[in-house]
């Protein structure tokens, strides 16, 4: 029998410890303010738990992971995407590809609960769900050579549940693209500070892609330094030109936003790609890295004090006004990324499994990079709990609620329980220089003035406004990059399934094809950025959702196609390790589904919501919030089509599992009829070890493999 | 004085690993070790290569929301 040595215990019980004891405060507190430095010590302390714990025992007695056992990078490797890479690196690229503005803007909008359901979901569900998700995910990609997870649905379930995933992918795809415009234009509208900066980053990243193309090839280290100082130039000078008389031309209103956005993601799609998207890359990731960096460290030295509610009494009559319906569950789809995000999977087949170089590294890889994602979510949730709650809700609630005024907006947000009057919020918005937060819908100026709070107070209080707009910034960059890189993807998809009825669609360099598909994503997504912003009943409020269980359905499809995999694998005993989240999954994203579709609320239910506006159009009356005839209509109009939208993807995802759980049937009756399309095993020449730190047995190892190959 | 420049060495070499700037050296190893007839791109021609790749398939190096 193994015995672990005191000292491994002491340390361990004192992890557990730290862990409970923050979990304890946050759980009790009632009525004082509490420190954020709580929320800090029940996440790590609870991450380190899960890892040593739960991810060694998936590893090793679930996937029996096999350090002998050669990976596709070892194999396949053809010096470009097939390499083997150092895991410390891997980790730096998949945290990157994972991280983006997901577990920003969830959490801001799910604080309207209170911070504490959402900390509870995004710890709780990134250890027993999420990271779960993205190692299994990658450890039978890993053991088929890279397989995407559209090809792992296709070949392990069947054409048809295949299909399914497919369509529900590139669906998701679109409302993906569609909220994270909407989430932009929210935040620059009005706003030439930031209107200018975000504006800038394009001449710049010409300017970098031409360097990298024409003047010194590959040299990325040096064109990053150059683009994040022209960067910084550009929001600094943004303020010169908010003062200036250049203000107006970049004070843009929301449907002409909308209109210079959908222009962007068309243009950008079709050049090629060194000219803007691999420059902004490059850009956005030094930017992301660095600021989710700075960030962690703001949290840590400021230590501020959680002013909103740790549950609100949104969450059990669930008439919030930045999402409708009640704690479950809408909790569990508002906050997708950071907790469980199904884009996870899209990482964690296809790319990372062509360079990671032991099996051993999928624990560290996949279960840690998503801890560190989980972390990214739970500084976001401080940053929007630490800001004056009623300012929250003026920032958070659509201009349909609260309306456009300080004094209007004061009135109503103290009706909800959290007084602020007119003057604090306008010196609200004075402090970071905008012309008004009213409204500012959508998380990233949520989390932009909880940004600037933290920074300014390491800071010695000064600069506001500058970090302000520097987090704005910082989000608008990637999610600018996300409209690029996600316009290309769905037209890829767009292309392949076009490719099945007129044969050219499928050579993907067919100029018409490739300039009708890129404009048919664009005009796809552009349409439901532009039903964002001319929603009645406020856009974030009503799309977020759609945003949310689209996301969560895919996690379904991935938790499916592994559990179908442990199955098959002869892993039935351990198929409860991601068959007990899909479960979960599937019961929150079909419940919050139903809910859309048929609740009798008509702030929750899409159809409710249509008849009593149709209703009222047949009576000839207005109903607020709409003002006009015309408002009426599109109400009418938008509520169908997200009706009809959240149904087909609930019954797309509903195939999914059902066939799933046909083949896993099928199996266990009858397993001679199933087939693993698992690569065979090749002996490994490689040496490195499984986690951060190599073992004293790794080291050893490592050294027996230098002197084997010595001279 | 060691320690600092072998520090430097390390992050260097990070950096250049994580932004993929090593991306030509490792190719042109991995060319010389296994095609060592084979001919090899000068990085000009490599980083094109790269960049036409991606553009082939866009979801290579995807990045999430």
């Amino acid at each position: 029998m193994r015995t672990a040595n005191v000292r491994t215990i002491v340390v361990w019980s004192l992890v557990a410890l730290i862990g409970a004891a923050g979990w304890s405060v946050l759980a009790l507190s009632r009525g004082e303010e509490v420190s954020a430095a709580w929320m800090v010590a029940a996440a790590l302390g609870s991450y380190a738990i899960g890892y040593r714990f739960y991810s060694k025992f998936i590893a090793h007695k679930v996937l029996k992971v096999d350090a002998t056992r050669a990976t596709p990078a070892e194999r396949l490797d053809n010096g470009i995407d097939f390499h083997p890479t150092d895991r410390r690196v891997l980790l730096g690229h998949h945290f990157a590809a994972i991280a983006g503005a997901g577990p920003l803007v969830g959490p801001v909008l799910a604080a309207q609960m209170g911070y504490l359901p959402g900390t509870i979901w995004i710890i709780v569900g990134v250890i027993f769900a999420g990271a779960v998700q993205d190692m299994v995910v990658l450890f039978f990609s890993t053991r088929r050579d890279g397989r995407s997870l559209g090809q792992m649905a296709r070949e392990e379930i069947g054409p048809f549940g295949g299909a399914a995933a497919l369509l529900a992918a590139f669906a998701i795809m679109i409302i993906l693209l569609g909220v994270l415009a909407l989430v932009i234009v929210n935040a620059l509208a009005a706003s030439p500070w930031g209107t200018f900066s975000i504006a800038m980053t394009i001449p710049i990243a010409l300017l970098m892609g031409f360097y990298l193309r024409v003047l010194r090839p590959g040299r990325v280290t040096e064109v990053s330094l150059i683009g994040v100082a022209l960067l910084l130039l550009a929001l600094v000078s943004g303020r010169w030109v908010a003062e200036s008389s250049w203000a107006d031309t970049f004070t843009l209103a929301p449907s002409t936003l909308v209109i210079w956005l959908v222009a962007y993601g068309f243009i950008a799609s079709i050049l090629p790609v060194w000219m803007l998207l691999a420059p902004r890359d490059y850009l956005s990731t030094f930017m992301k890295i660095g600021t989710i960096f700075l960030l962690a460290l703001g949290v840590v030295i400021a230590l501020p004090t959680l002013k909103m509610d740790p549950v609100t009494d949104f969450a059990s009559r669930g008439d919030g006004p930045v999402f409708a319906g009640s704690l479950f569950p809408f909790v569990f789809i508002t906050i997708a990324c950071g907790a469980l995000s199904g884009f996870h999977s899209l990482i964690s087949s296809g790319t990372t499994p062509k360079m990671i170089q032991k099996e051993t590294q999928v624990r560290m890889i996949g279960y840690g990079s998503m801890l560190m994602e989980s972390s990214v979510a739970v500084m976001a949730l401080v940053a929007a709990s630490i800001i004056d709650p009623g300012l929250y809700f003026a920032m958070n609630a659509p201009a349909g609620a609260i309306g456009t005024t300080v004094e209007s907006a004061s009135q109503v947000v103290t009706g909800w329980g959290y007084s602020i009057t007119p003057g604090e919020l306008a010196q609200a918005a004075k402090n970071v220089e905008e012309a008004t937060l009213l409204s500012r819908t959508g998380g990233a100026p949520t989390l932009a003035v909880g940004v600037s709070e933290i920074f300014s107070e390491v800071t010695g209080g000064s600069l506001k406004a500058f970090w302000y707009h520097f987090a704005i910034m910082f989000e608008a960059l990637f999610i600018l990059t996300a409209l690029d890189a996600g316009t290309r993807v769905g037209r890829f998809m767009l292309q392949d399934m076009l490719g099945n009825v007129y044969r050219p669609f499928r050579n993907v360099s067919w100029k018409p094809g490739l300039v009708v598909t890129s404009a048919a994503v664009c005009a796809l997504w552009g349409y439901f950025l532009w039903v964002g912003v001319h929603e009645p009943l406020g856009g974030i409020n009503q799309l977020f959702p759609i945003f949310g269980i689209s996301n969560q359905l895919l996690a379904a499809v991935a938790l499916a196609v592994c559990t179908t995999l442990l199955v098959k694998s002869g892993r039935l005993k351990w198929a409860w390790i991601t068959g007990v989240p899909l479960a979960w999954d599937a019961t929150v994203t079909l419940t919050a589904s139903w809910q859309k579709v048929f609740s009798s609320d008509p702030k929750v239910g899409f159809f409710k919501q249509r008849s009593v506006f149709q209703d009222a159009i047949d009576r000839g009356e207005v109903l607020p919030p709409a003002k006009t005839m015309d408002d009426m209509h599109t109400v009418v109009t938008n509520s169908t089509v997200d009706g009809v939208l959240s149904a087909v993807l609930a019954l797309l995802i509903v195939v999914v599992i059902v066939d799933a759980a046909r083949v896993c049937v099928r199996h266990v009756r009858r397993p001679a009829l199933s087939t693993l399309s698992e690569t065979p095993y090749v002996e490994s020449r490689i040496v490195a070890p499984a986690g951060l730190f190599p073992t004293e047995k790794e080291k050893e190892e490592a050294r027996d493999a230098v002197t084997a190959a010595g001279p | 004085m060691r320690s600092l420049r072998r520090a430097l060495r390390t992050v260097r070499w990070y950096v250049r690993e994580l932004t993929d700037e090593s991306a030509y050296d490792r190719y042109v190893a991995h060319v010389r070790k296994d095609h060592p007839q084979a001919p090899v791109p000068t990085r000009r021609a490599f980083e094109r290569m790269r960049t036409d790749r991606q553009e082939a398939d866009p979801r290579q190096g995807f990045r999430c929301c």
